[in-house]
């Protein structure tokens, strides 16, 4: 499900303060890059917002927010809705005893880890990350916290990308999304 | 632990300071790392520490929020959106998209850096930089030269945890560093 669909009066400043980079990390890829969206107060704060009106009273006890840019987003929508706030990371960041889910990327693998015991089984989650292209870390990060009992009730990101179908990837989760983006 | 200062104790520190783990031998022999994960798990605790940067921040006309990847970007924007002030993102190399400027700084061996978007800030805004700790301080040096580059006053250094014994607070230029909670250094 898009907001943008339903046209909430917030989206169009959000979607215009998001910057588009060509060619990074390398030729052909179109980088949405979110940092000019936290520069904006108010885009900032209604994307917050929105996230905050669709989970407020969900019983949701945890946002977990995928690093980096995870960070950005996941702990203002925790702090506003009672939640705790669980940083997923990549390998050897996180100090303590950790539980590891492996992942597909383009090439090669790569990894997410969760503190163990930073989430209860039975509690229900939300996963958040800036952006949802392919799919593999948001999978990854709902495999963790399933992992440990808990129950993931939504993906939510700023924007998808839905010509790479990262929405299908995510075991039949629903995914909530604030901004589309086509490479046309 | 112990917290910063007895007398003036906002009855809220007790608490974000216990709610902090420590993690000996992390990431090598004989550190004891200050783990903020914990605190982020107790609701009350992560809002207060939220509250009482806010609490010192509202009423200071700041306009800029600069969090150091990658703790300093979940205390950061709670405290940007509260007082109303852009978060800008100071990142290691290569990670930022757009056009920028780099600042160095000294490792125990070897040098790293820091990267902001060039246009993030503009001359003459006041700031603030977060970290979730401040150790030797080389990091948060190089964010506020970076700062300091493009014209922007640092009004001060905000951390959740200060390691007194290795004399980060020398290092900042002058500015002044405001923090919650004190630990043990290495």
């Amino acid at each position: 499900m898009s907001a943008y669909t339903d046209q909430d009066p917030r989206l169009h400043g959000i979607k215009t303060q998001i910057r588009v980079v060509p060619n990074f990390p390398k030729s052909g890829i179109m980088f949405q890059d979110i940092t000019t969206l936290l520069l904006d107060p108010k885009a900032f704060k209604d994307t917050i917002d929105l996230f905050v009106e669709r989970y407020k009273g969900k019983n949701i006890s945890v946002v977990a927010g995928i690093e980096a840019r995870g960070f950005i987003f996941g702990p203002p929508i925790a702090l506003a809705i009672g939640a705790k706030f669980v940083p997923l990371r990549k390998p050897k960041k996180l100090p303590g005893k950790v539980i590891s889910q492996e992942y597909i990327l383009e090439y090669g693998r790569d990894c997410l880890e969760m503190h163990v015991g930073a989430v209860e089984a039975g509690e229900r989650a939300i996963v958040v990350d800036d952006l949802i292209a392919t799919g593999g870390t948001l999978g990854a990060a709902m495999d963790l916290l399933e992992r440990v009992g808990a129950e993931v009730v939504e993906c939510a990101c700023v924007i998808e990308l839905p010509e790479l179908k990262g929405r299908e990837r995510l075991n039949g989760k629903p995914l909530y999304v604030l901004v589309e983006y086509f490479d046309i | 632990m112990a917290s910063k200062d007895s007398k003036d104790q906002d009855p809220r520190i007790a608490k974000i300071s216990s709610a902090i783990r420590i993690i000996p031998d992390f990431p090598k022999p004989g550190i004891m790392f200050q783990d903020i994960t914990t605190l982020l798990l107790d609701t009350k605790a992560f809002k207060d520490t939220i509250d009482l940067f806010v609490e010192r921040y509202r009423d200071q006309n700041i306009s800029v929020v600069a969090g150091v990847e990658a703790r300093g970007f979940i205390f950061g924007p709670p405290i940007a959106l509260a007082i109303g002030a852009k978060f800008v993102p100071m990142r290691k190399p290569k990670k930022l998209p757009g056009e920028v400027i780099s600042e160095e700084y000294s490792l125990e061996y070897g040098t790293d850096k820091i990267e902001m978007h060039v246009g993030a800030v503009q001359p003459g805004e006041r700031a603030l930089v977060i970290d979730d700790l401040i150790a030797t301080g080389g990091t948060l040096c190089a964010a506020i030269k970076l700062l300091e580059r493009v014209g922007v006053n640092v009004v001060e250094c905000a951390c959740v945890i200060e390691l007194p014994e290795l004399k980060g607070r020398e290092k900042l230029g002058g500015k002044s560093l405001f923090i919650l909670v004190e630990g043990e250094g290495a």
